[in-house]
């Protein structure tokens, strides 16, 4: 067997060097009647081509982004991903080293973890940042578990344009925790007021822009209505590279960004695994969920990096830690750091131009057909349209004709109607005049 | 600055002599920060230039620079490309680390996770698009369910530990459902810290259990703690000594005695599968790291995947999404009411660490039952061939065979001034990853070797060689020798306390750096 460098010469004396009479000798603590005694039921081992030929065949059954003009958003976005980022990440000292706890041979993952820290700094607009979260919405709990310790009130306020798994991953920990969870309803058409539903027991406050519907918000109203009562304002995005043109949280007066980083450098995967980002401003470092590589020198004095803070988690605090996790996101986050890396400043701010600029013209040409509304006065790289017809049966027609047109709300609103007719739209620079082309004349034909 | 202070080579004192005009040394390549090689207005991509349309951005356009340094590709490239050389990974060789099952990670996988058609799958696409990657699920499902013998699995869990939370949040949701919600959890000492962060995180309060001389649950201790408000216990089998708790059977039927539920921590299932069967041994709820037991790489600190499979008596409370048989293909339930069952809730955005399963599937089906049982048995036949080599040697701390990790403690280095740490740091120098090191906490400067089945004899042999050599030189007095180690790697043993004292945890423009002073 390809991956089993033992011979059955090398078992045998093994086995003698031990001094045990056969492998199940070693296997005698196991209690005799739970043993098994012969194969599980599932097929033999197969060769690599075999393999390939089963996956790949699974793998033809699907229609996937890259083979059809696809519009689909709502927290997973399809963007370019630079070669150079997947033969990177592949190289095996990247690949398949363990998380760095040993500092002096771990520099390389250690320095990527350091550079990530400081560019999530950046374009969030905060202070400084973990080393990943699992991704977004794990990442926005564990903010709100973090507000909830920071402030020692336990009542999260959540607006109505937050990504619902995000929202449900919260109502988990709330459930289990015995927090309290206040949300907004779903406000597609805009309008929320989230300033007199903070109260003094408020931890926080929570809003995404640009939110599920893909509206843009000023925070420094909320901000400053938060800081009022000492709640902390948590930024939710899901869509990061958004940041490249728009104001970052940071300088709106959020406390804790939390975020989705899959945009850059990570396939969407069906869903995961993503990257999470959390940033938050100094005074609440300590507090923070997760590793944190920190800059430090070695006994010649030269600059080095290790694993640092790690006196608030579980290896060292057991069930005092500031939360659970321990293996977090860091391949995706080195691909998130090489892309970034690759797109500097002037391409990372073209690219979030490129998406706006797209989505300007696609939101633009969609309203030209009869019976489409959008409903966005603001957006970057997705909006929201009504149909006259249910969304889940339009996408389904779309299909049909090769084409994955968006997202219907009853997808995670499947009980209410008023949403029923509601598509969310994204674009990025991957989708071409032609797909725009594919999109508009598909649903003048379904509508 | 910072970059000069970097390339300035070891100062005097250092391991190595004889510096160099670059601070380079042959292959071990200096490297400053990306930030520190900034060329404004340089790019590793080239992008069109975007349309001039009127922009909806409203009143929140980006005021201000961002940061970022601009580099093109072949820089990029050389930058990350020199960094990956200060990490060893198991590409690099021997990396015995306890606890972690360090294997191959076979490339075939990495191949299959970026095919188009999964790779390139959105989360939301309507369902008839994505039926083969349900097939796909479904099929892990059915391997997963099998090795075990399980009777459902939660497929969401994004890491062990957020399997770990998946599966206590199913006892909480099971208890509550009968109204009845308990207050305590059982934790051996021996146990992972998450074990314990994670039964905080759902509510309980921890009790701490002993181990016994034999490296096991005192079963008397554990009997003396089982009372009405006892939710369960969180036992990891084979345990953190690397022992088969050959008590379970009687556990098990203890707590659930009490009306408790037995959570299992499945680290090491890697010694197991085709030996024994979790599902047979009592067990309601176990997480599975795929990112050990089933090869998918550990990237340096994840992203791993934490499948939690749970009996009969939890199924009906895991969490959103997972895939169903229906009338027309395989569907996913995303909200509850749309199947049976009562799920406590969603962990996880969209559906799991899918490009994690597709390497598990990988990796199973190219082993099959057969390998998969030799994958255990070479596993701990490996193990107990380090143990037996090293017994007289090092100090181990527990009689009999072990499973599929080796546990040293420190009592061989008594009086020789060399401790725990000083040892494994010597490893590195002689080319190894070192050992877990002071962890399990139940002996005393813990050396937790887990060799895992991909390790060659030859390769066994060469580490024995230089773990022996090293424990002689131990003895014969070579403290400072220990003490200065390792001489030979990219960074020499960095200053962890000043690290947390002095946080700085970015970069800096240098000019923001005086200004912080």
């Amino acid at each position: 067997m390809r991956y089993l460098p033992l011979t059955d010469e090398d078992r045998r004396r093994m086995l003698a060097a031990i001094g045990a009479s056969s492998i199940d000798d070693l296997y005698r603590d196991i209690p005799e009647k739970v043993r098994l005694g012969g194969l599980l039921d599932l097929p033999g081992h197969a060769g690599e081509l075999e393999v390939e030929r089963a996956i790949t065949a699974m793998a033809a059954r699907n229609l996937g982004t890259g083979a059809a003009p696809a519009f689909l958003g709502a927290g997973a976005y399809r963007h370019h991903i630079p070669a150079s980022v997947d033969y990177l990440i592949q190289r095996g000292e990247f690949l398949t080293a363990y998380t760095p706890y040993q500092p002096e041979v771990s520099q390389g993952t250690l320095q990527a973890l350091f550079e990530f820290q400081t560019q999530v700094a950046a374009i969030t607009g905060m202070a400084a940042a973990n080393a990943s979260m699992y991704d977004g919405a794990t990442s926005a709990a564990e903010a709100v578990m973090m507000a909830n310790r920071v402030t020692r009130k336990s009542r999260a306020v959540v607006s109505g344009g937050l990504h619902p798994h995000y929202r449900e991953v919260m109502a988990t920990h709330a459930r289990f925790l015995g927090f309290d969870l206040v949300a907004a309803d779903p406000g597609p058409a805009g309008g929320e007021d989230l300033i007199p539903m903070i109260d003094d027991q408020t931890s926080c406050v929570v809003i995404q822009s640009p939110d599920l519907f893909g509206r843009l918000h000023d925070l420094r109203p909320i901000a400053a209505a938060c800081h009022e009562k000492g709640a902390l304002l948590i930024a939710v995005v899901t869509e990061i590279v958004s940041l490249g043109v728009v104001e970052s949280p940071g300088a709106m007066g959020a406390d804790i960004v939390a975020a989705e980083g899959q945009s850059l450098g990570v396939p969407l995967s069906f869903g995961g695994p993503h990257v999470g980002l959390l940033a938050t401003r100094d005074r609440y470092l300590r507090q923070m969920p997760g590793r944190v590589a920190g800059q430090t020198e070695d006994v010649d004095g030269r600059r080095g990096w290790v694993l640092t803070l790690s006196t608030r988690e579980q290896h060292i605090r057991r069930e005092k830690a500031t939360s659970n996790i321990c293996t977090n996101s860091g391949l995706c986050a080195l691909a998130f750091t090489i892309h970034m890396a690759l797109l500097g400043e002037e391409g990372f701010v073209r690219l979030a131009r490129l998406n706006h600029a797209a989505a300007v013209t696609l939101a633009g040409r969609l309203a030209e057909i009869g019976g489409v509304e959008v409903l966005n006065d603001t957006f970057f790289n997705e909006f929201t349209i009504r149909l006259p017809k249910p969304a889940a049966v339009v996408v389904e027609a779309l299909a049909e004709k090769g084409i994955l047109g968006g997202v219907p709300l009853s997808r995670f609103y499947p009980d209410d109607d008023d949403l029923s007719n509601l598509m969310i739209v994204a674009v990025t620079e991957v989708n071409t005049g032609s797909d725009m082309d594919a999109l508009a004349s598909a649903l003048r034909e379904i509508l | 600055m910072m970059a000069e202070k970097m390339r300035s080579g070891p100062a005097a004192g250092g391991a190595v002599t004889g510096g160099t005009i670059t601070g380079h040394r042959g292959l071990q390549l200096e490297e400053p920060l990306i930030f520190e090689q900034d060329s404004p207005g340089a790019t590793g991509v080239d992008l069109p230039q975007p349309a001039a349309v009127a922009e909806r951005l409203g009143e929140l356009k980006r005021q201000g620079p961002i940061g970022l340094p601009g580099l093109s590709e072949p820089q990029v490239v050389r930058h990350y490309t020199r960094i990956s050389q200060k990490n060893y990974g198991i590409d690099s060789g021997f990396y015995p680390l306890g606890s972690c099952t360090m294997k191959h990670n076979p490339r075939i996988n990495e191949k299959l996770a970026r095919l188009p058609g999964l790779g390139d799958l959105h989360p939301l696409q309507p369902q008839s698009t994505t039926q083969g990657m349900f097939e796909l699920m479904d099929t892990l499902v059915h391997w997963l369910k099998t090795i075990t013998g399980m009777p459902a699995v939660a497929m969401s869990p994004a890491a062990g530990a957020h399997g770990e939370l998946c599966g206590m949040m199913c006892i909480r949701a099971a208890h509550e459902a009968t109204g009845d919600p308990r207050k305590k959890v059982l934790v051996p000492e021996s146990a992972h810290g998450t074990n314990p962060a994670t039964a905080a995180a759902c509510g309980y309060a921890v009790e701490s259990i002993p181990a016994n001389d034999r490296g096991r649950v005192d079963l008397s201790a554990f009997k003396e703690k089982l009372a009405d408000d006892v939710a369960g216990i969180m036992l990891t089998n084979p345990n953190t000594c690397g022992l088969f708790e050959n008590d379970i059977i009687d556990i098990a039927d203890a707590i659930h005695g009490i009306g408790g539920f037995f959570y299992c921590d499945g680290a090491n299932l890697n010694a197991i599968m085709g030996k024994a069967r979790p599902g047979d041994l009592g067990v309601d709820c176990m997480h599975i790291n795929l990112h050990k037991t089933f090869s998918t790489p550990h990237g340096g600190g994840g992203p791993g995947a934490g499948p939690v499979v749970l009996s009969e008596a939890l199924a009906p409370f895991a969490p959103l999404p997972y895939v169903i048989h229906g009338d027309a293909g395989f569907r996913l339930v995303e909200h509850e009411g749309q199947s049976g069952g009562q799920p406590f809730g969603r962990l996880k955005g969209f559906h799991g660490q899918v490009g994690m399963f597709i390497r598990a599937l990988a990796y199973m089906m190219s082993h099959g039952a057969d390998g998969l049982r030799q994958v255990s048995e070479d596993a701990v036949l490996n193990a107990n061939y380090l143990l037996a080599q090293l017994k007289d040697t090092l100090s181990a701390s527990f009689d009999g065979p072990c499973m599929h990790e080796a546990l040293f403690d420190d009592h061989f280095l008594k009086d020789t001034g060399v401790t725990t740490l000083d040892f494994a740091k010597a490893m590195i120098d002689e080319g190894f990853h070192p050992m877990t090191m002071y962890f399990p906490l139940v002996v005393h400067g813990a050396m937790l070797m887990e060799p895992t089945e991909t390790e060659s004899k030859a390769s066994l042999d060469e580490y024995i060689n230089a773990v022996k050599g090293l424990a002689a030189q131990a003895r014969s007095g070579a403290v400072d020798a220990f003490h200065a180690a390792p001489r030979f790697t990219p960074r020499r043993r960095l200053d962890e306390t000043s690290a947390a004292r002095h946080p700085v945890l970015r970069w800096r423009p240098p000019q923001e750096e005086v200004a912080a002073e």
